[in-house]
Formats: structure tokens, sequence, C-alpha cells
């Protein structure tokens, strides 16, 4: 009886699978792919990517779908977890790509996945747009791979310029994780652009620690005694609060600055007041925003109880690109490998594109030429505006 | 001279941060090594244990904080959640022994082994689905002062951490060495099959070596919150894994072993970080301990008769 009992249940499963991809398989619908870690070191970048793509499905369901050629598509988000994790966001689109059959894919965000999840969307001929990914090698010669950010080969000059002017240190210390390639990467180009200014050997201390590491003392034992004037650290919001802490109980009197991954909005509210006054650069800050950059914040805040971080705005930004390109594609095939190309062209296309994050053209790379922003944690915990600067 | 006070400046304040460090590590360790001399089990559950057990302390901080500040002095409120948390706490641990381990108590070694590794994992997610993945930030019970004594830093917080595991420890060693419960848990890690017969029963005593165990992860835990604010729900992991690496190299059953054992790889850690670059850290660190086998195969205070028992 059991068993029979099982057997039932297994076929209606069965059923119930073949019964829905039959129907996908009668009318068109566009699929997007969302590569996110919903779970994993970072779960906030992976609820704000969420978030962004619920906002824009909204859109586009209030204008009855997505017009493409004349003809209204009905869209579908996909979204998987990549538990911020490599190999799983490879995984992950390789299902989307393979089984879901989605039209172009938006994420992973962070380098660390972007990298290798690239390199699936490139071999498969899709279309993948990382929102977040700063690291050159996540485009380096992928056609298919695009991104919605700048690199860090601008962002790492950027900051070292900014310290320059500001403070007019010389002594720079850095504080990186070594196992991510976000991190790695952003560490050695402003290492490169630092001492380029300053002269060998104005990287006083250039010290590492492993993902997952919660005591960094003997790191900032090290550089707090280098004589550094500056400590620059590249982490994410769940290192940055324990980073300032220890290097604050260790001695360590002068600011700490960051780079666009400190941009999460978990990133004060886990540090508090010990983050104040802290500068980084980013994509975008909220305080002060004006058009319909402002719209977007205010829309978000009002449906999700708090202001976007950038990784919302850009990923709202990558997916009005992925958008225009499937419009700009001109109708809709029908036969997926067909479409992605279609789309791939149109995107690579785009001129003058007007984000909520600047503006945006790509180059055939397909890294965007933009501004980066230096965001001031301000007396009250938000994201200030301070300068920006532009390639 | 002014290199050499330089210098020695540096090992000090490097003595410090490893002594905060190996803190953890030893009082973690203990509750791995006394389930081992009890019951023979490793119990890789415990990382996990001393994971809810911090988000208890979480809770009851929180909690505590919210309806007595300004009413009681912040020690006070300290010490309430200290022992709130340990006593719920323990609770984890006779949970674990009653649900995960003792059906399988006659089972093979390796099922019982395999359920810590299945309880952990369970208790990860429960986490992850109860609270989300979101990080959270662990209250300070007590405001964080900094110190500066000839050049070398340090926190009220630090202080109190090394201070409150070391008191921790003598009084676990009294409870074992001095007490009837203490005599009864060491009867048994010399023979749980003959004790059993002689009236002390191993379904109190064991679940008893747990909630003792789990207690002292609830207090780790708290302080671990102090130190390091941010909780997650597999911190518990990477922690249990190097407290259980303590525990073998202590010996079993050893508290003095584990403790010793656990500052010494917190010294490791510490200074190793310090010399090479950090990607060698671990590599090194265990590649000494692996020596330290090598010729001690039994850690530090491992008693020759555990070969003839089981495993």
């Amino acid at each position: 009886m059991k068993k029979l009992a099982c057997l039932v249940v297994v076929a209606f499963a069965f059923a119930m699978m073949f019964s829905t991809s039959a129907y996908s398989a009668r009318k068109t619908i566009i699929k997007i792919g969302i590569n996110a870690p919903m779970t994993g070191d970072i779960p906030k970048v992976g609820e704000g990517t969420k978030f962004a793509a619920m906002l824009w499905l909204e859109d586009i369901e209030k204008a009855g779908g997505l017009e493409v050629g004349g003809k209204k598509y009905d869209v579908e988000l996909v979204i998987e977890d990549n538990e911020a994790k490599a190999e799983s966001a490879v995984k992950a689109n390789m299902k989307m790509i393979s089984q879901d059959d989605v039209l172009a894919i938006v994420g992973p965000q962070s380098s660390k996945q972007a990298i290798p999840a690239g390199e699936v969307a490139n071999k498969y001929k899709t279309v993948m747009i990382s929102p977040w990914s700063t690291n050159p090698s996540t485009t380096l010669d992928r056609p298919y791979v695009f991104r919605g950010c700048f690199l860090d080969p601008f962002q790492g000059p950027v900051i070292a310029n900014f310290i320059t002017d500001e403070f007019g240190f010389t002594k720079a210390a850095v504080l990186y994780d070594v196992a991510s390639d976000y991190p790695k990467g952003l560490a050695e180009v402003f290492k490169a652009a630092w001492e380029k200014k300053h002269g060998a050997g104005s990287v006083v201390a250039y010290q590492s620690f492993t993902t997952k590491d919660t005591d960094f003392s003997s790191q900032l034992t090290q550089i707090v005694r280098s004589g550094a004037e500056v400590l620059f650290t590249p982490q994410y919001y769940n290192e940055v609060p324990l980073i300032v802490r220890q290097a604050k109980e260790l001695g360590w009197k002068g600011p700490i600055v960051g780079s666009d991954s400190w941009g999460s909005a978990e990133t004060v509210e886990l540090c508090g007041e010990a983050c104040y006054g802290l500068y980084f650069s980013s994509h975008y800050a909220a305080a002060g925003a004006k058009g319909a950059t402002k719209t977007f914040i205010d829309r978000y805040t009002a449906n999700f109880g708090y202001v976007p971080d950038d990784v919302a705005a850009l990923t709202w930004d990558a997916l009005r690109l992925t958008q225009q390109a499937i419009q700009d594609a001109g109708k809709i095939t029908g036969k997926i490998e067909k479409d992605r190309v279609a789309v791939k062209n149109a995107l690579a296309n785009i001129k003058n594109f007007s984000g909520i994050t600047g503006n945006m053209t790509f180059t055939p790379e397909g890294d965007p030429i933009k501004c980066a922003v230096i965001v001031k944690i301000n007396d009250s915990g938000e994201y200030e505006f301070y300068k920006s600067s532009c390639p | 001279m002014e290199a050499l006070i330089e210098l020695g400046q540096f090992i000090l304040q490097n003595l410090i941060n490893a002594l905060q460090r190996g803190s953890f590590y030893a009082v973690i360790s203990i509750g791995y090594s006394m389930v081992y001399g009890v019951l023979m089990l490793f119990n890789f559950a415990h990382g996990d244990i001393f994971m809810v057990a911090t988000y208890i302390g979480f809770g009851i901080a929180t909690l505590f904080l919210a309806l007595f500040t300004g009413f009681l002095p912040g020690p006070l409120i300290f010490l309430a959640t200290v022992v709130v948390t340990m006593f719920l706490a323990s609770w984890v641990g006779v949970f674990v022994e009653v649900a995960g381990y003792r059906p399988l108590r006659s089972a093979p070694r390796a099922s019982a082994a395999i359920t810590g590794l299945m309880i952990g994992i369970i208790f990860e997610t429960g986490i992850l689905i109860l609270l989300g993945a979101k990080r959270l930030n662990f209250p300070p019970l007590m405001e964080s002062i900094s110190y500066n004594v000839g050049g070398i830093y340090f926190t009220n917080v630090k202080v109190m951490i090394i201070i409150i595991s070391l008191l921790l420890m003598v009084a676990l060693h009294t409870f074992i060495q001095k007490t009837k419960w203490g005599m009864a848990m060491r009867a048994m890690s010399y023979d749980f099959l003959a004790v059993p017969l002689m009236g002390v029963s191993i379904n109190i005593i064991a679940p008893l070596t747990f909630a003792v165990g789990a207690g002292l992860a609830a207090v780790a835990g708290i302080l671990y919150g102090q130190a390091y604010p941010i909780l997650d729900p597999y911190m518990g992991v990477i922690l249990g894994w190097k407290a259980f690496v303590a525990a073998i190299l202590g010996g079993r059953g050893s508290i003095k072993g584990a403790a010793l054992a656990g500052y010494l790889i917190g010294f490791i850690e510490i200074f190793v970080a310090t010399i090479f670059p950090s990607t060698l850290r671990d590599l090194i660190a265990y590649s000494i301990i692996l020596l330290i086998l090598t010729f001690r195969p039994r850690g530090f205070f491992g008693m020759e008769h555990s070969t003839k028992l089981r495993l």
C-alpha cells in the first residue's frame, strides 16, 4: 500500500513537471535569469538584487508585458541562489542556460562568482551582465559577458588619488582577503597606483587574510606598527565592522578607506558608530540623489523599508539594459540560441544609456565607461556624496 | 636599544592577541574533550552547539539589555545573560545527546560520528530558516575601553575574556576532580561498560557531560560575541574544527590538555600570521600539530589505556 502511494506521488510529480514545461513551450515567455547570493557570506547583496529585480518586473507587468517588435511578451524571472560560492554560481548558470532556457542572465554580483560564471555564459553564448563585478577578468575576451559598473583598474587609482588629495598622506597600509578575486585584484591595483604616486615602498604594510577569518589582530598589529597613515581595506560588509573595530582596539588612529564592496546597506548597521566618518569609493550615493535615481530610491525605500545600496541600483540598471537590448533586438523568434545572439549584438551597440548610476556606453570588451563617486559615511550613518571622479 | 623595546612591544602585543584567540579554542575544545573522554565519541556537533549557544546568548542579551538597562548595573546584566544562556544552552547539549547519540549508543562508532555532522547541519540550516541569512550584530554587554600601557594596546573586554576563560577552566577542573559527579564522569571514561554495573547510570552521566560542554560553549559564545560581534549560522564550523584538533592534541579526556592545546593553536596561528603571509598560516599551524602528534600520538596528556577501548 505504502509503495503504491509512493508511486502515485512520484507519477504525479512527473506529470506536474511535464505539464508546466509543455505549457511554457506553447506560449513564448521571456525568461531572465538572476544569479545572486541569497544565502552564504553576503546575503544582503542577494536580497538587494532580488528586490531590485522585483521592482523591475512590477514595471513590466504593469505595462502588460515586454514589448518587442510590436508584440507583448510575458516576462519571468528565474532566481538562482549561488550561496556566494564560485562553484554554485557556475552550476546556477548551467541550470538557467540549459534547463530554464533564459534569454539573458543578470548576475552574479561578486567577482569571485562572476569570473567563473562568465566563462559558462560565454561558452554557451548567453548574454550575462554582472551588475557589480569590478574585476577585469569577468568580461575579458568574453563577447557575451558585460558588466554594469566601472573596473578595478579605474577604481584603484581613484581611491589612491582621493587619499593623496584629501589627506596628503604618503604611507599606506592594505589589508585584504587573499582568497577572494575582488579584494585581491583591487588590493594589487591600489598598491600599484599608490606606489606609482609615492614611490616604491610607500605601501608600508601589505597584509592578507583568508575568507571566513574573524581575527585580524596579528595583521593589524603589524599595520599599526608599520607607521602607515591610512588603511585601505577592500572588503565586504561582514568583515568591515570586525576590521574597523579591531584596528581601533589595537591603537589605529588614522582613517580607514574602503571600496565599492562597502556600499551594502548592512555595513553601517553592523558596524555602528565605529564606521562613521569613513570614506569609500562607490557607484552612487543615496543621500542627496536627484531625478530618476531619487525616484528609484524612494520607491525601493517605500517597498522594502531601507535605502537601496549600490548593488540594488546597479541591478536595476543591468535589468533595464537587458530590457533595452531585448527591445533593440527587434523580434523574438522563439529559437532561443538565435535570440540570445541578437540580444548580445543589441546590447553591445547601446550608446549613452542613461542609468540611475550614471550614463553608460560599452567598450568592445563589454565594460561601461562611467564615473565613480567617493562616499562619506556621515554622522547619522548615511552614505553621503563627497566627490565624483570621471574617466 | 630602541629596536629591542619595539620588538618587545610587538611580541607582547601579539601575546595578548594570541591569548584572546586561544581562550576561545581552549574553552570550546574542552567540550569536545569531555565527550570524547567519557563516551569515546567525537561530538562533531559541538561547533554548532557553540553557534546555537551564541545565538541564544544574542537573544538573551538583547532581551535583558532592553528590559534592565537603567535598572541594573551593567556587570549584573552581563552575569544574568551568562547564567541564563548557560542554562538554556545546556538543554541544547542534553537534547543532542538524547535525540542524536542515545539511540545510536550501541551502533558502530562511525554512525555516531556522522550523526554529529548531521545534527550540526540541522542546526545550521535551522537557524538559517528561522532567522534568515542576515548577519546579526551581538550587542555589547559592556563598554569597550581601550588602554595603552607602554605601547601595548588592550581593551577591558580582552582582559575579561582571558580571565573568565581561565576561571572557567579552573572551576571545571575542580568539578571533575573534587565532586562526586566529576568522579562518576572520570570513572565512566575509564570503562563505560563496567561502571554502569556499579550503579552509575550512563543515561545521567552522558547528558550531564553534554550539558557541561554546551554550558561552556555558551560562555565562549557570549565572549565571542563581545570580541567578534558578527554572527552567522556557519560561524561554528571552522572554530569547531580547530577546537576539535585542540582536543585531540591535548589528549583524550584531558581538560588540562585541551586547554593547553587550545592556547597553543591560538599562539601558533597568531605568530605564524605575523611572520609569514596569512595563506601559510593554517599550513604551518597544522604541520606543527602533525609533527607533535607524530611524536606524541596520544597528545599531551593522553592515557595509555585508551587503546584497549573501542575505536
